[in-house]
C-alpha cells in the first residue's frame, strides 16, 4: 500500500465521521432555531395553496360503509376533561349546555342541543387520520357549520372561525392549556364540515368530545376540536392564545393539517 | 485495489461525464433523500406501527416496535414483522440516549431528526424536503428529456439488453468495463437508474401524497391505487427502504469502481477512462 493511498483512506474515515456526526448535532440545532424553522415552515404555504388548487374548494373526503367502521376507535387528547364546569354538565347529560356563537358575526346567539339537532345535518362515515399516523373509521351525524354560521349571519370582514374548547392539556413542564383550534371560511364552508353530536348512531361519547366535536374530513385529528363550548369569528388568529391558531399549533405543529 | 492505481503504462484518458445539471441534482437529491429518510423515521416515530387498508387494525399491525420488560424486569425493544416477535434492544423498539438511559422510540435517536422525539419538527423537515425532491426531480426531467439523456445514456440499447447477462456476471466479479465501454452506463446500471427514477422515487411520492386527507378528497383514485391510506403509508415506508437498499449498492458500486475517479466525475464531471490494453490475440 503506497502512502497516498493509506492517507486518503484515513482521510476518508475521518470525513466519513465527520459526516455522520456533524448533521446530527446540526440538525438539532437547525430544528431549534427560529430562522431555520420559519424556512422549513415555507413549505407549509405551498402545501395549502398547492394542495386545495389540485383538490379543489369543493372535493368530498372520501366516504366508507357501515362494514368499514372501526370496532375500536382510540381517543387521543382528552378522554375526560376535568373542568368542573364541564363535569357539571355532562352529569346532567348537557341538558344546560349552551353554544355560544359570536365575534364577528351580525347575530351573536347561543344554541341548545335540540336546537342544533334540529338544524341542516348531515350523517357521514369518514376516516379520522391521526397526525401520528393511524386512522380510525366512524360515522358523525352533526349540524353543517355553514348553517350554523348562515343563521347567525357573518360580517364581511370574518376570515377564520375559532373553536373554544372545554378541554385544557399540558401540565408536568407546562402549565395546563385550553383546547382550541380554527379553520379558514374555505374549510368552513365545505359540505362536510361538521359540528358532530352523534357518533356511530347514538350521542357522542365523552372520549370523543361530547357534547359536541368540529369534524372537518379535509384536515388530520388535531384541527377537529373536541368538547366545543364557544365558536368565535375573527378576523385575526394572532390576538387568540398563542397566535397560531390552536393548541398544537401554538406548540409548532402547522395550521394546515390538510397533509 | 481500485482501478485508480492503474499501471503507468496503461493508457488513460478523461472523458466529460456527468453535465453540471445531473451533478447539480445529484447532489440536491443526496442532501433531500437523506433528510427525507431520518425526518421520515421521526414522523414513524409517532406510532411506529403499519397496517394495511383503509383504517390501523391495532391488534394486528404488519410491523410494531414496542418496549417490552423482559423477565428480570430490565426493558427490551420488540419488533413484530407479520406476528413473529424479534428482540431488537438498542436499535427498534427501545434505544439508549447519549447519557445511557433507555428510552422507548421506534427507531433510535441517531436515525432521526431531530434526534429528539419532536413529531412537529420532523413534519416541518420531512415537507419542505419532500418539496425540494419533487421540483429537483421535475428539473432533472426537464434536463433528461431537452438534453436527451434520458434517451442516450439511460435507456438501455438492444445491444445492452443482449448483453445483460455478460453484464451481470462482471458485475459478481467486480470487473468492470473498459475502454469505449467506460464511456457509457453499463446496462445494469441504466436498469437501476430507470427503476429508481420512474418507479421508486415516484411511488414513494405518491403514497406519501395518498396519506394526506386533502388529497384523497380531490384524487380518491390514489387510495384505489395502493388500497387505502394506511396501505399507502406501509407502501411509503418500504420504497423508503427500497431506496436505501438501492444507495447501499451505488455506494458500494462507487467504492469498488474508483472511488476517487467516481466522486470526482460526479464533482467535476471529468471521468478518466482506461483504456483496454492492446488487443494481441489473447
Amino acid at each position: 500500500m503506497d502512502d497516498r493511498g493509506t492517507i486518503e483512506r484515513r482521510l476518508l474515515l475521518r470525513a466519513a465521521a465527520a459526516a455522520a456526526a456533524l448533521p446530527l448535532a446540526g440538525c438539532d440545532k437547525l430544528s431549534s432555531s427560529d430562522w431555520f424553522r420559519s424556512l422549513l415552515a415555507s413549505a407549509e404555504g405551498a402545501n395549502l395553496r398547492v394542495q386545495r388548487l389540485l383538490a379543489g374548494r369543493q372535493a368530498l373526503a372520501p366516504e366508507y360503509t357501515e362494514a368499514e367502521i372501526s370496532p375500536r376507535f382510540r381517543s387521543n387528547g382528552t378522554s375526560e376533561p376535568d373542568d368542573p364546569a364541564y363535569q357539571a354538565l355532562a352529569r346532567e347529560n348537557f341538558a344546560s349546555w349552551r353554544l355560544a356563537v359570536d365575534g364577528l358575526v351580525e347575530r351573536p346567539t347561543s344554541f341548545s342541543l335540540a336546537e342544533l339537532a334540529a338544524m341542516p345535518s348531515r350523517t357521514q362515515i369518514t376516516r379520522h387520520d391521526c397526525v401520528e399516523g393511524w386512522s380510525c373509521i366512524g360515522k358523525w351525524t352533526g349540524v353543517r357549520l355553514s348553517a350554523l354560521l348562515d343563521t347567525v349571519g357573518l360580517k364581511p370582514n370574518a376570515r377564520y372561525i375559532v373553536f373554544h374548547c372545554a378541554d385544557s392539556l399540558g401540565g408536568g413542564f407546562e402549565a395546563p392549556a385550553s383546547y382550541y383550534e380554527s379553520i379558514d371560511l374555505v374549510d368552513a364552508f365545505r359540505e362536510q364540515t361538521i359540528l358532530a353530536y352523534a357518533m356511530n348512531g347514538a350521542a357522542l361519547p365523552i372520549p370523543y368530545g361530547a357534547p359536541l366535536r368540529l369534524r372537518v374530513e379535509n384536515q388530520l385529528g388535531y384541527k377537529m376540536a373536541k368538547y366545543v363550548m364557544r365558536v368565535e369569528v375573527v378576523d385575526d388568529l394572532t390576538r387568540i392564545a398563542g397566535g397560531g391558531g390552536g393548541y398544537w399549533e401554538d406548540r409548532g405543529y402547522a395550521w394546515y393539517a390538510g397533509i | 485495489m481500485s482501478q485508480d492505481h492503474v499501471d503507468a503504462a496503461a493508457p488513460r484518458r478523461s472523458i466529460y461525464r456527468h453535465a453540471l445539471a445531473v451533478r447539480l441534482t445529484h447532489w440536491l437529491n443526496v442532501l433531500s433523500l437523506t433528510l427525507l429518510l431520518m425526518s421520515g423515521l421521526q414522523i414513524f416515530n409517532a406510532h411506529p406501527a403499519l397496517y394495511w387498508g383503509d383504517k390501523s387494525d391495532f391488534e394486528h399491525p404488519l410491523l410494531a416496535m414496542t418496549a417490552a420488560d423482559a423477565p428480570d424486569g430490565t426493558g427490551i425493544g420488540v419488533t413484530t414483522v407479520l406476528g413473529h416477535e424479534i428482540t431488537t434492544t438498542g436499535v427498534l423498539g427501545l434505544s439508549f440516549s447519549a447519557n445511557g438511559r433507555p428510552v422507548e422510540r421506534g427507531f433510535p435517536s441517531w436515525a432521526t431528526i431531530p434526534s429528539y422525539q419532536d413529531l412537529a419538527t420532523g413534519r416541518l423537515w420531512h415537507f419542505f424536503f419532500a418539496w425540494l425532491l419533487v421540483l429537483n426531480g421535475a428539473a432533472y426531467l426537464a434536463y433528461a428529456l431537452a438534453s436527451r439523456h434520458l434517451g442516450r445514456d439511460l435507456l438501455p440499447t438492444r445491444h445492452d439488453l443482449a448483453h445483460i447477462g455478460r453484464s451481470i456476471r462482471d458485475h459478481l466479479r467486480l470487473r468492470f468495463p473498459k475502454g469505449k465501454e467506460a464511456e457509457h452506463y453499463n446496462v445494469l446500471q441504466k436498469l437501476a437508474y430507470l427503476l429508481v427514477i420512474f418507479v421508486l422515487l415516484p411511488l414513494i411520492v405518491l403514497a406519501g401524497l395518498a396519506m394526506s386527507p386533502q388529497i384523497d378528497a380531490g384524487f380518491p383514485v390514489l387510495l384505489d391505487v395502493f388500497g387505502g391510506r394506511q396501505s399507502a403509508r406501509t407502501v411509503h415506508f418500504i420504497a423508503a427502504w427500497t431506496l436505501v437498499a438501492f444507495v447501499l449498492v451505488h455506494l458500494v458500486m462507487v467504492l469498488v469502481s474508483g472511488v476517487w475517479n467516481n466522486l470526482r466525475s460526479m464533482i467535476t464531471g471529468r471521468y478518466v477512462v482506461e483504456e483496454e490494453e492492446a488487443s494481441d490475440g489473447r
